[in-house]
């Protein structure tokens, strides 16, 4: 062992014996140790806990200001008329970019609390859009079935076929006790390589306009995609912080085999988190296809590890348990913002993806909330 | 130079930290929990930096500015949690970051020859080889011991609460090294929770109160009543609270259970108001028989019926929805869940009954736990404070709380005092009574004797997997329990 090591030991030594001052038995003879409380460790400090609790807004709000300076410096030097990161319609559009991932990001929440990861979420939406392109274009010979059907079919595809793929990890997940990481890891290349085999490797375009609309259209001048978003956020926030089904997934996460003896069928609730991954990449999968306006075999390539970042950002722990919906917004938010910052600035995508790389990683070391869930 | 003396005086946790320690003694540093007995250690150990006093070693001033100062001034710890690898050898666990190496490569033939010494030594039956997560959880207590003993130079041993993982032979093993150990002319310190221990292997002790040395002297020249007098600082009525009666109703019964090649042939009824205690060896299948009558496990043979209705087996839930419940052996690993609040600890397994639509229905949440909080006297700032942040005794509250707020009828319990202090034991031994009062059953697996014996109506003695003994408590002696077990 070493000494850095033992070091850490004492110092939790000396956290656990701070806190039993503080919480001292109930024996007649022991009450004297109460009128000598000792303040337990930094954690209860008012400021620490505000920040542990809002410091991914600041954060946010940090990086909202660092993209405008640099914007308004721009300005001033007289290269640039206006601020064009400041403008509402930018706003709109950084939610409009965002709402993919962050479909995504709020399925992958659930997961990584769960204390699991789904590595799959790309390949899934690129199989459920090309499913739901199949049953919306006009082209008739791409698949067997292709032909345009009411709306319903193919977002009922797409969400189904979501679904089944998430329900399939979710199933070796929790019956064949694999990795979670190993089981979605297949997932990523069996779905991806059903989207090719689906058209023998053709994308699908001449999409009907209804389908269009979840990508292009707009209610009340928001586009729909952010709508979408919207509502899946506001949902899936209920879902977690208000149902029992949400504290059951923070159990399971957090300590599988106490959920266990709390009574909880731990199994049902991994094969729903990841069923639900899979119905939500389906959900990004019809967004992206009728953004784009064609199925892609190769759409949604590597979104799983924004979504991942987005969850890890917003203060998700992959060892499990612990995470928030709120987080992971701001999370996707922040990656958001980057991006389109750093495209108005002119910033070469290889320097972005430099960037990205350095702020994810950044983002988890100073993460305050990060220490104590892991001590 | 015969005398190892410590003097501390420093602020809150830690008033006037007195020890004395001899060469070939064995010091028994007593105290409940938050007495400052960890504190005292963490300094001698050069984990923390005291703000006053003075440590001597063989009549030297002595200060350490961290760990490896202190183990280079001889004194060495056995931890309390385990720290093992447990994808390595026991050989490579011992000599983890000190690995003998040739041409910088390590030597795994002199790796497992030294290991193998040093195990013989201590009478350890283990070998070298045998990769750590293939042994019991005593085996890797005793792995932890070799460790702390490997630092050729260690004059000065600290086994912090070594046993409270162990059953009642590898204890003795364990006691055997110690003694060997001290007669070597090692001077070792030792903390447990369990007062019989102290009079088995200790010759002096000091009880240490609030931070301060309120006794010490021979254990010879003390009663095990004046010890605890001294700790918890009054009179010590009895240990154990024992006020309920067995009725006949039969609550659970349990027939001809089996899982090879754990245990088989299993049967016992449990009835209204009585206390079963299940003892016996680390190994002999109590563990495993509690988790299969709640359900963690699936039985190959046997039937389990609560109150005549016959169980389905194999699920968890089942057995909650009928009235069991269950606190586990160990409650970092299957007990809590650390990285969520005290409340939402105490509410898991009631959750089920106060929703609506699936919805949490947090008045009635809010409500329970503040039942539970006050039923078990929890000590923690608010609900919402992680539950890691409690103390040990706290913690098992907790999980006795999330049990207690399913209304349960038969309580299963395994090891419920283990790591707590004596104060918190006594609470838990007046909840098991009260519980039993109330017209509930309860059945305890324990490797403590005394408190079998203290707390059973009627105590079951299980050898490897098989039901050896049944003893009612007029017929229950400590040796008639250890003859049966063994």
């Amino acid at each position: 062992m070493t000494p850095d090591h033992e070091l850490a030991k004492g110092r939790q030594h000396e956290q656990g014996e701070g806190h039993e001052e503080h919480a001292p038995l109930t024996m007649e003879g022991e009450q004297a140790a109460n009128s000598r409380p000792r303040v337990p460790a930094t954690r209860s400090l008012p400021a620490l806990m505000f920040l542990r609790n809002y410091g991914i807004v600041f954060a946010f709000i940090l990086v909202c200001l660092l993209v405008s300076l640099l914007c308004q410096y721009r300005v001033m030097k007289g290269e640039w008329a206006e601020n064009a990161f400041l403008t509402p319609d930018n706003f709109l559009l950084i939610l409009y970019q965002i709402s993919i991932n962050g479909i995504l990001a709020i399925g992958m929440t659930f997961v990584v609390i769960s204390g699991g990861i789904d590595l799959s979420v790309g390949s899934v939406l690129a199989f459920a859009g090309m499913l739901a392109a199949s049953f919306a274009t006009s082209l008739t010979t791409v698949t067997p079935w292709s032909g345009t059907y009411g709306l319903a079919v193919p977002i009922l595809a797409a969400l189904l076929g979501g679904v089944a793929c998430g329900a399939l990890n979710g199933w070796i997940v929790s019956r064949f006790r694999i990795q979670p990481f190993i089981a979605t890891l297949g997932m990523l290349l069996v779905a991806r390589g059903g989207t090719m085999a689906l058209t023998g490797g053709n994308p699908i375009s001449s999409l009907s306009p209804r389908l269009r609309w979840f990508g292009t259209g707009k209610l009340a001048s928001i586009p729909i995609p952010i709508v979408v978003f919207a509502v899946v956020f506001a949902i899936a926030w209920v879902v977690l912080n208000r149902t029992v089904f949400g504290r059951y997934v923070y159990a399971v996460g957090g300590n599988e085999r106490s959920a266990r003896t709390s009574g909880i069928r731990t199994n049902q609730i991994k094969i729903w988190v990841y069923a639900m991954s899979g119905f939500l990449a389906g959900m990004a999968g019809i967004v992206l296809t009728a953004k784009t306006g064609s199925g892609q075999t190769n759409a949604g390539s590597s979104y799983e590890l924004d979504a991942i970042a987005a969850a890890v950002i917003g203060g998700a722990s992959l060892s499990g348990g612990v995470g928030k919906l709120s987080g992971t917004l701001f999370g996707a938010l922040i990656m958001g913002v980057m991006n389109n910052g750093l495209d108005i600035l002119g910033v070469e995508s290889y320097y972005q993806l430099i960037i990205k790389g350095a702020l994810i990683v950044t983002a988890v070391v100073i993460d305050p909330s990060r220490k104590s869930a892991d001590s | 130079m015969r005398t190892i003396k410590k003097h501390f005086s420093g602020v809150d946790a830690l008033v006037d930290g007195n020890l004395e320690l001899e060469r070939g003694d064995i010091h028994a540093l007593c105290g409940g929990n938050g007495a400052g007995k960890s504190t005292l250690l963490s300094i001698l150990m050069g984990f923390l930096q005291p703000e006053g006093g003075e440590i001597f070693i063989n009549g030297k001033p002595a200060r350490f500015a961290n760990a490896k100062e202190a183990l280079n001034a001889g004194v060495a710890i056995v931890q309390q949690e385990l720290s093992a690898v447990p994808h390595l050898t026991v050989a490579e666990n011992i000599y983890l970051g000190a690995e003998p190496s040739r041409y910088g490569l390590v030597d795994f033939r002199l790796l497992n020859e030294q290991a193998g010494k040093l195990l013989k030594s201590l009478g350890f039956d283990l070998a070298p080889t045998a990769r750590m997560d293939t042994l019991s959880i005593a085996s890797q207590q005793l792995v932890e011991v070799a460790k702390a003993l490997s630092h050729r130079n260690a004059d000065i041993l600290v086994f912090d609460e070594p046993t409270s993982a162990l059953g009642e032979e590898d204890s003795d093993r364990l006691f055997k090294a110690m003694r060997d150990l001290a007669s070597a002319g090692k001077g070792i310190i030792f903390v447990t929770h369990r007062i019989a221990e102290i009079f088995t292997v200790a010759n002096t002790y000091t009880v240490i109160k609030d931070g301060a040395r309120v006794k010490s002297g021979r254990v010879s020249d003390i009663t095990r009543e004046q010890l605890i007098e001294a700790m918890i600082g009054g009179n010590a009525e009895s240990e154990f609270v024992k006020a309920n009666e067995p009725g006949d109703a039969a609550l659970l019964d349990v027939r001809h259970l089996a899982r090879p090649p754990y245990f088989a042939d299993i049967s016992f009824t449990l009835h209204e108001g009585e206390v079963l205690g299940i003892y016996g060896l680390v190994g002999s299948g109590r563990t495993e028989v509690l988790d299969a009558i709640y359900g963690l496990r699936r039985n190959q043979a046997g039937t389990i019926s609560m109150r005549g209705k016959r169980l389905k087996g194999g699920s968890t839930t089942e057995a909650l929805a009928t009235g069991m419940a269950y606190v586990p052996e160990d409650r970092k690993l299957s007990g809590l869940v650390a990285s969520a609040s005290v409340g939402d600890n105490l509410s898991l397994s009631v959750l089920r009954r106060i929703q609506k639509f699936g919805f949490i229905r947090f008045a009635k949440e809010k409500q329970r736990i503040a039942k539970a909080i006050g039923m078990m006297q929890i000590k923690t700032p608010t609900p919402k404070n992680l539950v890691q942040n409690l103390s040990g005794g706290n913690q098992q509250k907790v999980v006795l709380g999330r049990c207690i707020l399913t209304e349960p009828k038969v309580l299963l319990l395994d090891e419920p005092t283990r790591g707590v202090d004596v104060g918190t034991k006594k609470e838990i031994y007046r909840f098991i009574s009260d519980f039993a009062r109330a017209g509930g059953a309860v059945a305890m697996v324990s490797s403590e004797l005394e408190e079998i014996l203290g707390v059973s109506d009627r105590i079951l003695v299980l050898r490897k997997g098989r039901i050896a003994s049944v003893l009612s408590r007029n017929e229950a002696t400590p040796k008639k329990l250890m003859m049966a077990a063994v």
